[in-house]
């Protein structure tokens, strides 16, 4: 039997040729320290990319890219479909998970200093990979054709719009037409399906190509720096003197990672199960609040915390700085120490973009900056505030909800954040201020001025009088304060004055 | 020499076809090119901003801010519901309108009228404006979009039919003083 295995597998190689180079790449030395559990997550990444186009072909078989069918595809894969619903969420998460471990991989490189002499081109393609991904994670998001995609896009076609001159023209072009339709969803299908990983597919062999023409990089070893007149002889003599093969002296713990990881994708899709499809895609319906996948929640959040002034430069140019920066990287810093431990400026850099990123993110998660829609009808105005108060206090806490203030002031932890909240606003301002606040508006606050009359103004600030902790005087006009003082006394003279004569 | 001959002779020839290539090469994408600008092209022709009926003007109390549906002029078959599209109409008083589009003059997501407070609140980014659309807070530059309009036997129509969006001069010509308002 072996014999017979032998004899077909030299028949092909007698016509391939293909043996002698596939065993050498397999066993070209490598550095040994490199065998470690920081070098898997290239071929984890590889590992993610390959499952995602075996379950993005398999979801092909249902799904049907067509403005009118993709939502009813979709539901269909869910519940219709035997097992449907798993590759959607294997799907689903293998895009999260890629998305995690290139951006894992793209860290580990920057701080082993592996983007140096003379693997620049290596780390550019890489960053050109990691454009992709995110493109493919943006245009699997428009495939699940429901509002948040709908919005999405809306929110794509915002930003594009912003460009100045070629604005018009970049939407048009993105959407396909006027508006979100039919064609803008095929021509995301398109870029999803063909354009994405057909470029994928050519980079990333380009990529793994130039590991095996340049090497894996070695350990980086703090005080070892990088020369380009004499790295690579040294890189060959390291190889010769502490190398090991490849296959298997380091592939092993790759195997076994890629592997950890298809086991960890797959748990996660039969715990969660698939993301989506939400509601409809229908335009007419507007109770949504539409909200990016996971890996785009911290733009969501910075485009809210922006100064708007600042936003446009901001979504235009902001882009074009950091792939500027990534591509030219290994050009400015190419030579020279590769170790973390002697550069603390780029552990520094990574470990506030995680910071920004990850705070941002959590942020989006209870979006502080949005209105509470249903806090005026939903949330009770809390017992304690109203206890003991006038009838005209009562009927200002009335106001105070009909007028949907609750929707961005809380009271009592309840209500939207995006104002202050009120629980002690007397201490804060006086009566007057109160007024000119409510009416006129102003930082951040709209005008009420032309929605209140002057009785509902009365009890609102009557109410929001009463809003300061026990024990804690409401804060009064020192001014004022003074200036009746002095008419007391004026008055209490001429009382005096009055009684004597 | 002979063989530099026959070197140079192949060398011309090689040239020759990478021209001819190049000449069928460009002939070919003449064609290529305007189908994939044909979004932009099709655009020229305005097709798409005809005018639209949301509906009987007593359909819409005056002084009331109500939620209209129209569909869009430019319908493809695959299209499905996208082509549906909701709007804000504002009667003033008489034959006064203000057709609001519904996407948040900051990025596009849907607002939503509020008439106790008078406010539109956007549930993105918590953009809002006042009742006549101007801008109230938020990270929002300017106010909402608004349609052009006209009334016609007793038919509130709007020219719509474009995604409003911020920064592209669409916008400002969606955003510019109804022909026939007042």
């Amino acid at each position: 039997m072996r014999r017979l295995i032998a004899k077909v597998g030299e028949w092909f190689d007698r016509r391939l040729q293909l043996a002698a180079p596939i065993r050498e790449a397999a066993e070209h030395p490598v550095p040994r320290d490199t065998a470690s559990w920081w070098y898997v997550f290239g071929s984890a990444a590889l590992t993610v990319f390959l499952l995602q186009l075996v379950t993005g072909i398999l979801l092909a078989l249902i799904y049907v890219p067509s403005a009118s069918e993709a939502w009813s595809s979709l539901q269909a894969l869910n519940h219709d479909v035997a097992l449907g619903w798993f590759i959607r969420a294997m799907h689903g998460w293998g895009s999260n998970f890629m998305v995690a471990i290139v951006l894992i991989h793209m860290v580990q490189v920057f701080l082993f200093g592996a983007y140096k002499f003379p693997r620049e081109l290596t780390w550019i393609v890489g960053v050109f990979l990691l454009l992709m991904t995110l493109g493919m994670a943006f245009s699997g998001q428009v495939l699940r054709f429901d509002q948040d995609a709908y919005w999405g896009l809306g929110i794509g076609a915002s930003i594009a719009s912003r460009v100045p001159i070629a604005g018009p023209v970049i939407v048009k072009l993105m959407l396909g037409g006027p508006i979100i339709a039919g064609a803008t969803l095929s021509r995301f299908f398109a870029l999803h399906v063909f354009v994405i990983p057909g470029m994928l597919i050519g980079f990333v062999c380009l990529h793994l190509l130039m590991v095996l023409k340049l090497g894996i990089n070695e350990w980086p070893t703090p005080g070892r720096l990088v020369k380009r007149a004499t790295y690579t002889g040294e890189y060959h003599e390291l190889t010769k003197k502490d190398g090991a093969p490849f296959v298997p002296y380091a592939a092993w713990k790759d195997l076994f990672f890629a592997a950890f990881i298809l086991l960890a994708v797959a748990t996660c899709a039969l715990y969660f199960g698939p993301f989506g499809p939400t509601g409809r895609p229908d335009p007419t319906i507007i109770q949504t609040a539409p909200k990016p996948d996971y890996f785009f929640l911290w733009l969501y959040a910075l485009l809210s915390l922006l100064p708007p002034s600042m936003e446009t430069p901001a979504l235009l140019i902001g882009p074009v700085i950091v792939i500027a920066v990534l591509v030219l990287l290994p050009f400015l810093s190419g030579e020279g120490e590769k170790s973390w431990r002697r550069r603390p400026i780029a552990v520094l850099t990574v470990l506030l973009i995680a910071v920004s990123l990850g705070t941002l993110t959590h942020l989006s998660g209870y979006t502080p900056w949005s209105p509470h829609m249903n806090a005026w009808s939903g949330d009770p105005v809390p017992a304690k505030f109203l206890h003991g108060t006038t009838a005209l206090q009562r009927q200002g806490a009335l106001v105070f909800q009909a007028k949907q203030c609750r929707n961005c002031h809380s009271l009592g932890e309840s209500g939207g954040q995006r104002g202050p909240a009120l629980d002690s606003v007397a201490a804060r301002l006086t009566q007057d201020q109160l007024i000119r606040q409510v009416i006129q508006g102003g930082g951040n606050m709209p005008a009420y001025g032309n929605n209140l009359n002057p009785a509902e103004t009365t009890a609102l600030v009557a109410f929001l009088e009463t809003l300061h902790p026990t024990g804690q005087t409401p804060a009064r006009d020192a001014a004022l304060t003074e200036a009746q003082a002095e008419g007391q006394d004026k008055d209490q003279d001429k009382e005096k004055s009055a009684s004597v004569q | 020499m002979s063989n530099e001959t026959s070197f140079s002779r192949r060398g011309l020839f090689m040239k020759l076809g990478i021209l001819f290539n190049g000449l069928v090469a460009t002939a070919i994408a003449v064609p290529v090119v305007r189908f994939l600008l044909s979004s932009i092209t099709r655009g020229r022709a305005n097709a798409y901003l005809a005018w639209v009926p949301l509906g009987s003007v007593s359909a819409f109390p005056e002084g009331e801010t109500r939620l209209a549906t129209f569909r869009n002029p430019n319908v493809m078959p695959t299209d499905g519901k996208t082509v549906n599209t909701a709007c804000w109409v504002r009667r003033v008083v008489g034959d006064q309108f203000q057709v609001f589009a519904v996407n948040c003059a900051h990025l596009g997501c849907p607002v939503r009228w509020f008439p106790q407070s008078g406010l539109f609140m956007c549930p993105c980014h918590g953009g809002a404006y006042y009742r006549d659309g101007s801008r109230a807070s938020g990270p929002p530059e300017r106010g909402l979009f608004e349609y052009p309009y006209k009334v016609q036997d007793g038919l509130v129509t709007i020219q719509a039919g474009e995604l409003p969006t911020p920064g592209s001069p669409t916008a400002s010509l969606i955003g510019r003083k109804p022909p026939c308002a007042a």
